[in-house]
């Protein structure tokens, strides 16, 4: 084997492994990049006759990440999320591993929709939980409706669960609740 | 230098068996006891063994030149065996016999021994496990509601326990060395464990399986104490919280009360309720903080309130943005809690 290729080959292994890094990394509370959760990026109507402003870099990592997914997943159930929306399927709250997103599907709009709260019953957990909590949260009610890449989701859930893996969900188009309508 | 290092890591390592804390050559329990006894058993039958075996071969290898030079084959027979070797190694056959049997048995008797203690608790404990803490609840008599604490395990002396095992994310093992082997929580299963503590004391319960990131900082603190005392140590943990004294402490008190800490604790008698975290109603009243990562005081307190990522990484307890007379609050209100 010449020394070209055997480089060649090390710095391709390398790279591979340094590839597959974002999506492992364990999420320390209080020592990852929390972006602040805006109030008003809730409603895909904020945006009309404009379009939305990107997701924020460090947002968009809650969700490709395999640990705050998981996380996530924790506090769904801790947090007694499951006693409104089921385990994603709705319930005495909307569900949210269908197409209609009443505040936006994206993100920072779930995030908001958290912290906030919402009328009819959606509490606003701003102080309940912290920032990061709340974005963990949020990165795993994406997943229920397959919006997430699946090597960051889990293969199974922690519950005894009616609904296909999550690595099999086909992503749901997200559209605004009263779509339909329209 | 080197002989040094070496010399001292093992003295370190010889040392660190010193203490009785957490020591499974104690046998303050009656499991624990019968389990030493059964070590002892198995000790001394494999020792004479050992002895007998390495003797043999010690006798072997100093006959062997002269054995060789008188051997004689014949038939494909050896008939130059001294006539002692052949009554020698039936002896040996039976010595083996004799000496696995006797293991078998005392296994048996120890087990049966334990099984026989079981039969009768008088006292039901449940412990749950979590990553990476310890849950625990006493079953009380006359009452629906359990009491629930965290972190530490009080026993009667002389009253036989029951401990049922459950867990609530992924597999732990419960092992209180001075007082009984190790038993798994499993979830979705429910084990059982008993212990019967046969001498008052303080010792350790350690997680015997790992369960994640911070598994060496699963510690139980398991208090041994005279019957009066578990009954006065249980109607303090009966009593709701303490009410807050001063400004500082009734300033912490409407943090924990209205902010994160109640999304997962509780403080009985006020409106924190959350059960996803450790009980924290009579928390300073226990000896250490965070399943026995450090001992109970105000320093160690305060880095835990202010980063318990700092202390335990990888905790579930989140790192919550406070300003320092917000953490000072916190602190004089969570060592009210006696």
């Amino acid at each position: 084997m010449s020394s070209r290729f055997r480089n060649s080959f090390a710095a391709c292994a390398m790279l591979a492994l340094l590839c597959s890094c974002g999506r492992e990394r364990r999420q320390e509370s209080g020592k990852t990049d929390v972006p602040p959760i805006v109030k008003s990026a809730s409603p895909d109507t904020v945006f009309l006759g404009s379009s939305p402003p990107p997701v924020d870099r460090r947002a968009a990592a809650f969700e490709g990440n395999a640990d705050a997914i998981a996380k996530g997943q924790q506090l769904f159930l801790w947090m007694n999320c499951v006693g409104c929306h089921g385990r994603g399927g709705g319930g005495m709250g909307p569900a949210l591993m269908d197409d209609q997103w009443r505040y936006g599907g994206r993100i920072d709009q779930i995030a908001s929709t958290i912290a906030e709260g919402r009328p009819n019953g959606m509490p606003s957990w701003r102080a309940k939980l912290t920032d990061e909590q709340i974005w963990q949260l949020a990165a795993y009610v994406r997943t229920l409706s397959g919006q997430v890449r699946k090597d960051a989701v889990g293969a199974r859930t922690d519950t005894m669960s009616n609904t296909p893996p999550q690595t099999q969900i086909p992503p749901e188009p997200v559209k605004p609740a009263d779509s339909a309508r329209q | 230098m080197i002989r040094r290092g070496a010399f001292l890591a093992g003295a370190a390592a010889v040392l660190s068996g010193c203490n009785r804390y957490q020591t499974s050559l104690g046998g303050e329990a009656a499991e624990s006891a019968n389990f030493l006894r059964l070590f002892w058993t198995f000790m001394a039958v494999c020792t004479l063994m050992y002895v007998l075996l390495v003797g043999g071969m010690l006798i072997a290898l100093w006959r062997s030149r002269k054995a060789r030079e008188a051997l004689v084959v014949e038939n494909g027979r050896h008939h130059a065996s001294a006539p002692i070797l052949r009554p020698l190694l039936i002896g040996w056959a039976a010595l083996i016999l004799v000496g696995l049997s006797a293991l078998a048995i005392a296994s048996f008797v120890t087990d049966r021994s334990n099984a026989a203690n079981a039969s009768h608790p008088k006292l039901v404990v449940t412990v749950t496990a979590n990553q990476w803490w310890w849950d625990v609840q006493y079953s009380l008599q006359g009452t629906t509601t359990a009491l629930r604490t965290a972190n530490e395990l009080h026993l009667p002396v002389g009253v036989p326990a029951e401990v049922i095992l459950e867990s609530n994310d992924v597999i732990h093992s419960l092992w209180i060395p001075n007082l009984a082997g190790k038993q798994d929580l499993i979830p979705g299963r429910v084990n059982d464990l008993q212990l019967w503590p046969k001498k008052t004391g303080l010792y350790r319960g350690q997680c015997a399986e790992f369960c994640g990131l911070q598994h060496a900082h699963m510690a139980l603190d398991v208090t041994v104490e005279s019957k009066t005392d578990f009954a006065r140590w249980l109607t303090a943990q009966k009593r709701p919280a303490f009410a807050p004294q001063g400004p500082v402490e009734t300033a912490g008190y409407r943090y924990v009360t209205s902010r994160a800490c109640a999304s997962c604790h509780t403080v009985s008698g006020t409106q924190a309720g959350g059960t996803v975290g450790p009980d924290l109603t009579h928390f300073a009243s226990r000896r250490s903080i965070a399943a026995g990562t450090r001992p109970m005081d105000r320093g160690n307190l305060t880095a835990w309130v202010a980063d318990p990522q700092g202390l335990k990484p990888g905790t579930n307890m989140p790192k919550i943005p406070m300003r320092r007379d917000e953490v000072r609050a916190v602190v004089a209100y969570l060592e009210r809690l006696k």
